[in-house]
């Protein structure tokens, strides 16, 4: 259904969130995916910018075809990723899949404002969250035709 | 599976931007055996998408989208413009837009992106797979990821 990117490369997904247990969880339900996919985790907004322009740690970052942004985030907030990202005439391409606890309007409004992709509220229950995670991966990588660099 | 909204919410508007009839039947058919109550408001061009979302002419009645469908190929104004005109416009653009077309170029969809398209869809050229397609867009984008709640 879905062509091979990047001449079948795997799809590479920058995972932007803080809290141990749920980055994990979130990567355990990626990797069941039909679609080959990499997780690169970071856990706060000012690594997210790092790996994307590839400074110190991550020269050897690729470019993400998919950003999974957390909105709490320490050092800079989920807000602040996606007003960097969306503004840099570079980056602004990749679509950045807002998943927060978060379920307040204001949070919703102001991330479809800054050009949010998407924007999920993850589940507390832990079935449902890893649930979650799969209809984003299954819409994202299997119906999207995401950019292609 | 997600739960039924209340019987009392409204229903879901749903703003199809399509100019081939075949297209547009395939499409709101599938829309409506989704579980949701979505009313389908299909406009033929770019600028009847433009004078829907703005209230304007004939159009002042009309809903605020919860979601819009944007065929690229419109007569009028294309799709490219009405995802530009509404992604600057701080009324507008808030609201989901998913860009579904055939047989672009890879360029076509980068321009959809940088002109801050949610997403883009390539339409199936077999039917079934086309309706199957729709269905999972409506169900991604009506149950899984958050609305912006119309005021």
């Amino acid at each position: 259904m879905h062509p091979l990117l990047n001449g079948g490369k795997p799809i590479e997904i920058l995972l932007v969130e803080d809290c141990v247990d749920e980055a994990e969880l979130t990567m355990e339900a990626l990797r069941d995916g039909r679609v080959r996919n990499r997780i690169h985790w970071v856990e706060d907004g000012e690594e997210a910018m790092a790996f994307l322009h590839r400074q110190g740690r991550f020269a050897a970052a690729p470019r993400p075809d998919l950003i999974l942004l957390d909105l709490r985030l320490p050092k800079m907030s989920g807000h602040e990723v996606l007003a960097e990202v969306k503004s840099d005439p570079d980056l602004k391409r990749i679509p950045v899949v807002i998943m927060t606890e978060s379920d307040d309007e204001k949070d919703v409004r102001r991330a479809y404002d800054g050009y949010a992709n998407c924007y999920v509220t993850k589940p507390v229950d832990m079935d449902k969250f890893i649930e979650a995670v799969k209809s984003i991966e299954e819409f994202w990588l299997t119906i999207v035709h995401l950019p292609a660099a | 599976m997600p739960a039924m909204p209340p019987a009392s919410s409204t229903p879901v508007q749903i703003l199809l931007v399509e100019d081939s009839p075949d297209d547009a039947d395939l499409m709101i058919e599938a829309l409506k055996e989704g579980r949701l109550e979505v009313r389908i408001n299909l406009v033929e061009d770019g600028e009847d998408a433009l004078a829907f979302l703005r209230n304007e002419g004939a159009q002042q009645t009309a809903p605020r989208p919860d979601l819009v469908l944007l065929d690229l190929h419109l007569p009028r104004k294309n799709g490219f413009e009405v995802l530009a005109e509404m992604k600057k416009d701080v009324e507008l653009r808030h609201i989901p837009v998913v860009i579904l077309t055939s047989s672009d170029s890879e360029q076509a969809f980068l321009d959809a992106y940088n002109l801050h398209a949610n997403c883009c869809v390539s339409k199936p050229v077999d039917q079934d797979e086309y309706a199957l397609v729709v269905r999972k867009i409506e169900h991604f984008w009506l149950t899984v990821a958050q609305r912006v709640r119309r005021t």
